[in-house]
This record gives C-alpha cells, structure tokens and sequence, in this order.
C-alpha cells in the first residue's frame, strides 16, 4: 500500500516527506512539553481538516457544523469510560457508530429534501446548536455543568484505557493524521473519489451520466462523521473535560474548518499545511506579544484575523496550491 | 406548565406581546442580512459582530456623553451604513466572484477582527444601558406593554418602512433592485454595479446600526455575543424567506413570539431548540421561507 501511495510523488517530493515524517517521529525525544502541546494541537487540526475536507473539499457540501460530531464522540467514549469502564478504542466504534447515525439523519434530510448551498450550511449549524442546546439539558452526562474524565497524575501512561502523558496523544495525534492522509488519498483515486469530484463539479452531469449523487454524498457526509468523532474521543480523553458550550459551539466548528481552506481546499496537504501555519501563526502572535510585554486579551486574535483576511485575499485558493506551482511541481496540487 | 397553580391568561398575551416587540427589533436586524444577500448574494457572516458594534456605540455613547440610543438610533445607523459602504466597496467587491467559502473565511476573519476589537476596547464584562424609563410600562387593558420594547419595535417598523419605500419609490432604489434580479442585464443598461452594491451593503449595516440601538436597550452586550446573533438572523431570514422584506419581519415576530413562550412554557434556556426546530422544518418542508418565492 505504501508502494502505491509513493508511486504517485515523485522522488523530490517523496524524499522530502520522508525526511519530514522521521523528523516528527523523533521530535517528542528533544521537544520539551510546550512545543509537544503545540505539534498535538496541529494534528488535531490537520485530523479534522481531513475530515471535514472529504465533504467539502471532494464533494462540495459546506459543512458548518461538525462540531456535532466531535461532541457526540467525545461524549460517546467519557461516558463509556467513566460510567462503564469501557476502554475508549472500543468506545471509539460506539462513537462513530452515533456519528454515522446522526451524519446519515442530517443527509438524508438535506438531499432528500434539496437542502443545496447555503441553506445546507445553516442546517448543520442547526442541528449542531440543536445539540449543544439538548446536552446544556442533559442531567446524565453533567449538563451544562459539563462531564468530566477521571484525573491523576501519571508516571505510566496507558495506551489501552488513553490515561497519560501528553507523548501518548502526541503518537496518537500523528498517528490519527497520518492514516487520515492515507484514507483520503486512497478514496480520492478510487472509483468512489472521481464519482465525488464530479458531483463537486456539477451534479446535474454528475447525475446525467448516471451517478446515484443522493448515495455517494451521504456516504461522504457518513465517512466524514465518522473520522470528525475519532477527533472527538480523542478530545475528551486528552483535555480530560467536555462542555456542551464548548464542544458543539460554532467557534469548534468554524475553527476546524479554517485548516483546509487555508491550506487549499480539496488537497491532501492543504489542511496539514494550513494546520502548521495557522496554529503556528497563533502560537507566534502568543510569544511575540508576550515578548514584547503586550498583555490585552484580544490582540492576539486581532492579528491572527488580519493575517487570514490579508491572506485569503492574496491567495483565494490557499496556500497549498500556490506553493506547489512556486515548487514548480506539475499537475494538479495533491 | 409551571407548578403550583394554573397561570393566569393575561401572562401568555403579555408573553407574547413582549415577544412580538423583542422579534420586531430582531427581525430588523435580519433585514440588514436579508438585504444584503438578497442583493449582493454574499453571506454576512459578520452580521452578528457588527451588531455588536452597533450596541457598544450606544452603550458607549450613553455611558460617556448621556445620550440616549434611541435619539443615537439614526447616527449610529449612520456609522454603520459608512462601515458597510466601505467594507463592500474595498474588501468584499473582489470576492463577489469567488466560491461562498472563500467570501465565508474572509467575514470569519472580520468577525474574528471586531469581536475581539471590542474586546480589547471595553473589556469582556456585560455592558448595559440604563435609561431613566427602563422600568416604565404601559398599561393596556389587561396588558402591561414594557415601555422600551414599545419605543423599540415602533422604531424597528419605522425603519423597516423607510428601507422598503426606498426601493420601492426611489429610483436609486429600484436601480439596486434591478441589479438583484439581473446582474449583466443591469450592466448593460449602464448601472454603477459595485457602487449600488456598495450602497446596497452600507444600507444592510445601516439596519443593523438602528437594531443595534434599540438591543442595547432590551439585552445586556458582550464581545463574544456576535455568532449568535448571525444565527439568530439567519434563521429569522430563512423562516422569512431570504430576500423578502417583509418577510425579515414576520419571521423576527415568529420567531420572538416562539422563543418568548418556549421560555414560558419550558425553561427559557432551552427556547434555542424551539428556535431551530423551527428553522429545520422550514428549510425541509418551505425552503423558500413563509414569504418567499421559489427560485
């Protein structure tokens, strides 16, 4: 399988991915906790944008709610955990079993129905504020009290039940990253992949020539709430706390979908690269301001939206595609 | 039902009294994006943050020089039609052309930008405007109508009235309409496209300016308020109809009078629900909205 995927890149681009991927795999060995919670956020970023990118990026369904699926896994596998003792890789099938349910619900509805555009995006936000209205409600899992995972200190950490140090998530994070890259490259050049980019394209000729679109943008939609809910898991057991506010809340959506169109839409290295730059763009805004004794809340942000906005107007497509014409690399960017 | 006895009548008719005045003054804000879509077919994403805006400037005013929001109404309606212009005059024009999630992750970064502009300006405790008649109210009948809300939904109708008479009878009015219902046709005959949707633009904010008035009056502000007042809006909009006038209206009433009662009849921190329940059965069963045409 590794043979294929290398079998597209050429032998530049293949040598220096290797490099990069050696050079994350030996990092947690000299890189101190900051830098490990910074790399852990990255990937998680460059996870979803996976993810969400399979519906947007491949097929063209505006998602703006996928914080619904991170809420539900994450709620998922705590609950399984804390109330039942389940371990969280078995409570992760729980979880995406409920993504995909809920997934197939709000696609069903919306391409039964033609839900199409913008009216699909404010669907999803509905039904994600829907959520994260019904779990502030929600007595069992704590309310808007929120739930909470059991907390120690750990001088062992736990693969199996995911009770550790923050090394453990590192792995898994990249890990979680690596296969996504993985998944998607092998759907987008699968027979299912060239049916999604042509409904992407037009989906009148997508359906003329014989395309069952209802079934293949479900899919999409299924195949993407299932991987946003592994994100999910892994959220509740790294941050140890799920608040509805927090988890379903438009902010949650909007910030893990920043990644992939910043990155470039539709590509594979779109989203981890605009995980890298956006999350390392923050992480520089936060060290230069404290450096230069800068203390007001909010100016962080301020500059970080001046950059996406100054950035977004420089390059509509995102700074994956340009860079790989700038590489003089041919064909269409990856 | 709440326990503990049955509740009177008149509390559901003053609920809901109340309800229809707080959606009028809601429904105006989601005019502004209604207008805005309907011509310049972006999404605001920013809406929410510019009423924001427009409620700080009034708490602001208020708390410096006295003066009260709803004489500040129209100024700071004026503030914002200025912001708009501009802001769809240099930032938004190039992106007319471009996919909706390019022009959604340019507004996200102005949202972004004057959330936390706010922020940084007056702090992040919930600011409010405290007016000699907060506590007035008058007495019809069995009813007992809150003064503000009655001063804030004559505003928001008063308002509306004179953004629908605009394009309605003006003929700048109409040039703007007809842009909406044919863009090249409207090229061709001559009309200044990007400067009728830059107006088009500053008149959207200029309804949000005037809404953001009158809510500084009805509900506390603070920064991070903004998405949820362009989900409010959107939701307003869809039920209306995106596009329709008179519809951003009706749907902010609809939508009012149903959150006010959720909060009556359920708990008042659950009344979103009712709010997006509403929301989804319109766009399953009426896409178009309750006022609008099918495309």
């Amino acid at each position: 399988m590794i043979g294929r995927l290398v079998a597209y890149v050429p032998r530049r681009a293949a040598l220096a991915l290797s490099v990069f991927f050696l050079v994350l795999l030996v990092v947690p060995w000299f890189a101190n906790d900051y830098l490990l919670t910074v790399l852990i956020l990255i990937f998680y970023f460059a996870y979803t944008g996976q993810a969400w990118n399979i519906m947007m990026g491949f097929v063209g369904q505006l998602s703006l709610g996928h914080a619904i699926y991170i809420g539900l896994g994450g709620y998922t596998a705590a609950v399984l955990f804390s109330y039942f003792g389940i371990s969280p890789w078995l409570g992760s099938f729980a979880a995406m079993l409920l993504a995909v349910l809920c997934g197939a619900i709000i696609g069903f509805l919306a391409f039964r129905f033609r839900v199409a555009g913008v009216y699909f995006a404010i669907l999803t936000i509905a039904f994600a504020e829907f959520a994260r209205i019904g779990f502030d409600h929600f007595t069992y899992v704590g309310g808007s009290a929120g739930f909470f995972l059991p907390v120690s200190n750990y001088s062992q950490s736990d693969l199996w039940t995911l009770r550790g140090k923050p090394i453990m998530f590192y792995y898994l994070s990249l890990g979680m990253t690596v296969a996504a890259v993985i998944l998607c490259h092998r759907m987008i050049r699968s027979r299912i992949g060239y049916f999604w980019q042509a409904i992407r394209e037009d989906e009148e000729a997508a359906r003329a020539v014989g395309i069952d679109t209802f079934r293949y943008k479900l899919l999409a939609v299924v195949i993407s709430a299932a991987m946003t809910s592994l994100a999910g898991v892994f959220f509740a057991f790294y941050y140890n706390n799920l608040f509805p506010e927090e988890v379903f809340s438009i902010n949650r959506s909007i910030e893990l979908i920043l990644a992939p169109i910043f990155g470039g839409l539709g590509t594979l290295f779109g989203p981890i690269l605009g995980a890298f730059l956006l999350t390392g763009l923050a992480e520089t805004l936060t060290a230069a301001l404290a450096a230069l004794g800068v203390d007001v809340p909010g100016a962080k942000q301020v500059f970080y939206g001046i950059c996406l906005l100054l950035v977004i107007t420089v390059l509509p497509d995102g700074v994956w595609p340009w860079l790989y014409r700038r590489l003089g690399l041919a064909g269409r960017p990856e | 039902m709440r326990r503990g006895g049955v509740v009177p009548t008149d509390i559901y008719l003053n609920v809901a009294v109340s309800g229809v005045l707080t959606g009028l003054v809601y429904g105006l804000m989601a005019l502004g994006l209604s207008v805005i879509f309907g011509v310049v077919r972006v999404v605001n994403f920013a809406h929410g943050e510019m009423t924001t805006v427009a409620m700080y400037l009034a708490v602001a005013l208020f708390a410096t020089l006295g003066l009260d929001p709803l004489l500040m109404m129209l100024p700071i309606a004026g503030v914002l039609f200025v912001f708009g212009y501009a802001m769809q005059r240099w930032l938004i024009s190039p992106f007319i052309s471009r996919p909706e999630h390019s022009q959604f992750i340019l507004l996200v970064a102005v949202a972004i930008i004057l959330a936390n502009g706010l922020l940084i300006v007056f702090g992040p405790d919930a600011r409010s405007v405290q007016t000699s008649y907060a506590f007035d109210s008058f007495m019809i009948g069995p009813l007992i109508v809150d003064a503000t809300k009655t001063f804030a939904g004559a505003a928001a109708i008063a308002v509306a009235a004179a953004l629908f008479a605009f394009f309605r009878f003006t003929r700048l009015g109409t040039a703007i309409r007809a842009c909406a219902d044919n863009y090249t046709g409207a090229q061709v005959v001559g009309l200044n496209v990007p400067r009728l949707y830059a107006l088009t633009f500053g008149l959207g904010a200029a309804c949000v300016g005037a809404a953001g008035a009158m809510l500084a009056l009805i509900t506390d502000v603070t920064p991070p308020l903004g998405p949820s007042f362009t989900l409010l809006a959107f939701v307003i909009v869809i039920v209306g109809g995106l596009g329709s006038m008179p519809g951003a209206l009706a749907g902010g009433i609809l939508i009012g009078v149903v959150a006010a009662m959720a909060g009556l009849f359920y708990t008042p921190s659950a009344k979103g629900m009712f709010v997006f329940a509403i929301l989804v059965l319109v766009l399953l069963f009426r896409p178009q909205g309750i006022f609008g045409r099918r495309a």
